[in-house]
């Protein structure tokens, strides 16, 4: 796993089976871009997930603004569009899952967490950029932290103190000699790996979207040589089953996120019981 | 420079460990994208969105209301129109009534102009009995004193000169009977 962040592209180009060359697989030095300006070492510097992020954020904004800026009773063909995603999150997401009532104030919130998450995966197969910004922990890790100091001030803000720590620990008297280990489970599994596995959730999808469209990318050219190019043309169907699937899992994977991010607004306003 | 970028990197080789920087852009990233659609952008979508329902809903209504008014007149329709029949039987047994009586009036009337017609002639033949009456009591009397003057100017034993002064008197009152026919 030698990895020479220097490199542009994902892997070396002059490099076919039978030419006594290894095959460069994909791993971790996959993630890592060499800043684009300043330096790796000062942490201060600006790379190409940056880049993306910025861009795809530019774009969710875009569209919006395009559908919705001077949006019509007759809706156009823009409108419709953005109002079909906006109402698929709203009615779909929020509406189920916190209801109509409560969960008006959080719709903004779910809406942008969604379609800028699903922006961020879909870099995944836009050529050129050909890289899931999500694949990143510290992308999905500050959307999971906004979303965890949400849902932990909501718990604290509706039930007070006292009620919040029975909230994060599942407090049930019925329990009996049980509860105070599933009190400390429940605390563990509410207020410390809820948001871990909230952001990895996401992350790991992308990362491992992201490695198998690299390993059958790679291989397709890799493989090129000899009867390699037999396998190469099986491996390049691969790559276009893959980006398919990835197409699917992006939108899924914010779709979860989102899905998550309700049920954690809704354990926080709903009654203790 | 090569060197130092690999170090870097093999620190950074564990992908669970965040770089700073792209935390900051994410937080940047994702506050733009909610920035916009929570302060504009999807509040200007919900009152449209709203405007629409209302505009649906306003539609719905006036159709409502249309129905309604559309019900009412056909209502009002019919109610004339059952009116209108209504008045037209009535207008028709008037009529009949109206002729019923016309014709017993007039039969009244007929009954009663014969009566006066009758009467007339009643009164009419008795003013001529009796002007009759008058003019024969006149006659007769004055018959009667010639008569009488013819009998006391001839000898009222003679039997046979009685009957035929009688004779004569019979005769010239048959005469005059005829004269004056």
């Amino acid at each position: 796993m030698s990895a020479d962040p220097t490199q542009v592209l994902a892997f070396e180009t002059d490099c076919h089976i039978f030419d006594g060359c290894g095959f460069p697989a994909p791993g971790l030095h996959s993630f890592l871009f060499e800043p684009l300006v300043g330096d790796a070492d000062s942490n201060v510097y600006f790379n190409k997930t940056m880049l993306l992020a910025l861009l795809g954020s530019i774009i969710v904004v875009g569209f919006f603004w395009a559908a919705f800026r001077k949006p019509k009773v007759v809706p156009g063909k823009l409108q419709m569009v953005a109002e079909t995603g906006y109402d698929f999150i709203r009615r779909g997401v929020v509406y189920e899952t916190i209801g109509k009532k409560e969960g008006e104030k959080y719709v903004p919130l779910i809406v942008s967490l969604f379609f800028f998450i699903w922006m961020m995966n879909l870099w995944s197969i836009v050529p050129l950029a050909q890289f899931p910004v999500t694949s990143i922990i510290s992308y999905p890790l500050v959307l999971a932290l906004i979303v965890y100091v949400l849902w932990v001030s909501l718990t604290f803000k509706r039930h007070g103190f006292v009620g919040a720590f029975k909230n994060f620990t599942g407090y049930d008297k019925s329990l009996g000699a049980v509860l105070p280990l599933s009190m400390t489970i429940e605390f563990f599994s509410n207020l410390l790996v809820r948001p871990f596995t909230h952001a990895v959730r996401l992350f790991a999808n992308m990362f491992a979207g992201h490695t198998l469209l690299l390993l059958f990318t790679i291989a397709s050219w890799y493989l090129l040589n000899g009867i390699g190019i037999a396998y190469a043309g099986v491996s390049f169907i691969m790559v276009i089953v893959m980006t398919a699937f990835e197409l699917f899992i992006q939108a899924l994977q914010a779709y979860v996120f989102v899905l998550l991010t309700c049920s954690f607004i809704q354990g926080a306003l709903a009654e203790h019981h | 420079m090569s060197q130092l970028l690999t170090v870097a990197a093999e620190e950074m080789e564990n992908p669970l460990v965040p770089p700073i920087p792209e935390l900051v852009i994410g937080l940047i990233a994702f506050v733009i994208v909610f920035g916009f659609l929570a302060k504009k952008l999807l509040p200007n979508i919900n009152k449209v969105l709203e405007q629409r329902r209302e505009a649906i809903e306003g539609g719905i209504e006036k159709a409502e209301a249309a129905q309604t008014e559309a019900q009412s007149v056909l209502e009002q329709y019919k109610a004339q129109l059952a009116e209108a029949r209504h008045e037209a039987a009535r207008l028709r047994q008037e009529a009949q009534e109206q002729g019923a009586a016309l014709i017993t009036e007039m039969r009244a009337e007929g009954q009663r102009q014969r009566e006066e017609i009758i009467a007339a002639g009643h009164s009419q033949i008795e003013a001529d009995r009796k002007a009759a009456a008058s003019a024969l009591r006149q006659d007769v009397g004055k018959l009667a004193t010639d008569l009488a003057g013819k009998l006391v100017g001839e000898s009222l034993d003679d039997h046979a000169r009685q009957s035929r002064v009688i004779d004569r008197f019979l005769d010239d009152l048959e005469e005059k009977a005829e004269a004056s026919r």
